[in-house]
């Protein structure tokens, strides 16, 4: 995975900034995505590229049950999101409906990685490469489960 | 095990299991609302498509569906969502759909224990955030996302990551100024959003064994709020009462048995002040008084949090006989719910003090419809997020608080302690 990464470095970026409540009514895919980030950015979905990344604080994804957000997110191009820690329901939603991966890193690599840095995330190894700054971090493994659904492609296609 | 893994163990069909470990388990009962239920028809839509289908649902008794975000249909797309669900439905025999406008209906959350559809020692699911709520009856209550929700429909299982606990155990003598709210946003305020992120929240203590069903509610309500996977409180007698009074249909409670907790609070709330949650975030605690000259220019009493018979009977408490300095919207959270306050009275002093009564639904908990704020309205309601934009404009501003609080606020049109309003 290749792409420019997108950084929001505050904690508890909630799903009401992911994707706002009035919206949640909007099951449309693409319509959805226009609104991804809104509450942070609202120009997010005209710079994100496909296969982009985003980079941001603690705890992302707090809040609702929505995968709503997830979806928007996808939808624009994001292939997967850095963070130190994620919302439960926000990291099976990404895992679960196969829609992008949620990665967690150490919270001094949040400090290292600039906005618009390019990263390549070799899963393989559990790396990220920025190749801005030409620096290497680590990714945390995915649990044996989360990776089996990761690798089937979504819960739907998992084989108990 | 302490009650959670009784159940998840009892619902995966071992002896036993431990923080840590990865389960399949049975769900017993299953819920979607109208945001949630149209995202799963979408999954089914998208799954279909690449040759997965769904024939019928894993049963049809066990499932419910609430309309409430968007009822009274806010536009035409939710009036589309809305009649998408009672399709979809009929198709799969769903008989438990609570309709707007159609006897009894209300806030799932709130249904979930006004109707007993879930009951002690269930594992019970639902396409929510708050589906936590439940939790106080002494079931396993966990919400999920559409994908998740679809799968536990087509196979009636879901997987599990077995939580750690953290036990809060709130003791000591409950001042009658005191309400729930005010001390789970006193242990958010400590423990932070993430303070039980994938963990259980149990509470105990004798302050919790005293309290009223309606009260336990939101205190599970709100262990969303610190990221916890669920909250529980073990059943007792208040629990067989409370369900007893609302349906016929016997069960097992599971308790829990030299139960192990990752880590134990103790909550001595005697000297507890009346808090508020400040913007933008439910951690953001202080006390009442020490934000008295903060202006509102609205009050919401309302959502699955603070809009139950109780909390209403609290506010009402407060207004009878005032007059209102701001906007004030109250939204009881369920028909039955509406039915008991008029009843009782609490509709008239809500009236009477100037405040509007508007039927059972999110609203503008959600910032979906129904008074949500603009940017420079600053509220103070009785939900349980005030993240930014949570109820309108992404500047607009909300303070989390008690009915308690939220009245005497009303009354002055600014924030204030329950205990500054003369009676
Ligand atoms: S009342 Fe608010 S918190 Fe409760 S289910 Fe509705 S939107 Fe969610």
């Amino acid at each position: 995975m290749k792409g420019t990464v997108h950084k929001y470095s505050r904690d508890n970026i909630d799903t009401d900034v992911i994707l706002p409540g009035p919206y949640l009514k909007i099951h449309d895919h693409a319509e959805l995505s226009k609104h991804a980030m809104e509450g942070i950015d609202i120009d997010f979905s005209n710079k994100v590229g496909k296969g982009d990344f985003i980079l941001a604080g603690s705890n992302f994804g707090c809040g609702s049950s929505r995968e709503h957000a997830p979806i928007a997110l996808s939808h624009c191009g994001i292939g997967a999101v850095l963070a130190p820690s994620f919302a439960r329901i926000f990291y099976r939603n990404c895992v679960d409906g196969g829609y992008l991966l949620p990665l967690e890193i150490e919270k001094s690599t949040l400090e290292q990685i600039s906005d618009k840095d390019t990263l390549e995330i070799d899963l393989q190894n559990n790396q990220i490469h920025d190749m801005t700054n030409r620096k290497k971090f680590s990714i945390a493994t995915f649990p044996p489960l989360i990776k089996k659904i990761i690798d089937a492609g979504g819960l739907m296609y998992y084989k108990e | 095990m302490n009650i959670t893994e009784k159940i998840i163990a009892r619902a995966s069909n071992r002896n036993s299991v431990s923080p840590g470990d990865v389960v399949f388990a049975n769900v017993d009962k299953l819920m979607i609302h109208d945001v949630s239920g149209p995202g799963v028809i979408k999954v089914f839509e998208e799954w279909s498509k690449k040759g997965i289908q769904l024939d019928k649902v894993w049963n049809a008794d066990k499932i419910w569906i609430a309309e409430d975000h968007f009822v009274p249909s806010a536009d035409r797309i939710s009036a589309e969502n809305i009649s998408s669900l009672t399709k979809w439905a009929e198709k799969f025999g769903i008989k438990k759909h609570f309709k707007f406008g159609l006897g009894q209906y209300g806030i799932c959350h709130t249904l979930s224990h006004e109707e007993a559809l879930v009951l002690p020692g269930e594992f019970y699911v639902g396409g929510d955030s708050h589906t936590n709520t439940t939790g106080a009856l002494g079931a396993l209550a966990v919400g999920l996302g559409h994908t998740d929700i679809a799968y536990a429909m087509m196979h009636g299982r879901i997987w599990l990551k077995v939580p750690e606990t953290i036990l809060f155990k709130i003791i000591g003598k409950k001042p009658p100024h005191i309400m729930a709210k005010d001390i789970i946003l006193k242990i958010i305020s400590d423990i932070g959003t993430d303070g039980a992120n994938y963990k259980t929240m149990e509470f105990a203590g004798n302050v919790v064994s005293q309290m009223s069903m309606e009260e336990r509610l939101t205190l599970t309500n709100m262990t969303t709020e610190a990221g916890a996977k669920n909250g529980i409180i073990e059943p007792d007698a208040v629990t067989d009462e409370y369900i007893q009074q609302r349906t016929a249909d016997s069960y097992k409670p599971i308790l829990g048995d030299d139960p192990h907790y990752l880590e134990e609070y103790t909550y001595e709330i005697e000297k507890l002040e009346p808090l508020v949650a400040k913007p933008y975030s439910p951690q953001n605690g202080a006390a009442a008084r020490e934000l008295q000259t903060v202006e509102i220019n609205k009050a919401y009493i309302g959502s699955c949090t603070g809009a139950k018979l109780e909390d209403l009977r609290q506010a009402a408490q407060i207004l009878k006989g005032k007059k209102v300095k701001v906007r004030t919207e109250v939204l009881p959270a369920a028909q039955s719910i509406y039915i008991k306050a008029m009843k009782e009275g609490l509709i008239d002093i809500f009236m009477e003090a100037g405040a509007v009564v508007g039927p059972p639904t999110c609203g503008a908990c959600c910032g979906a419809h129904m008074g949500i704020l603009a940017k420079d309205d600053i509220c103070i309601s009785t939900t349980n997020r005030n993240f930014p934009g949570r109820m309108g404009h992404v500047e607009s501003q909300t303070y989390l608080a008690s009915p308690l609080v939220v009245a005497a606020s009303a009354i002055k049109g600014k924030i204030t302690d329950p205990r500054d309003v003369s009676n």
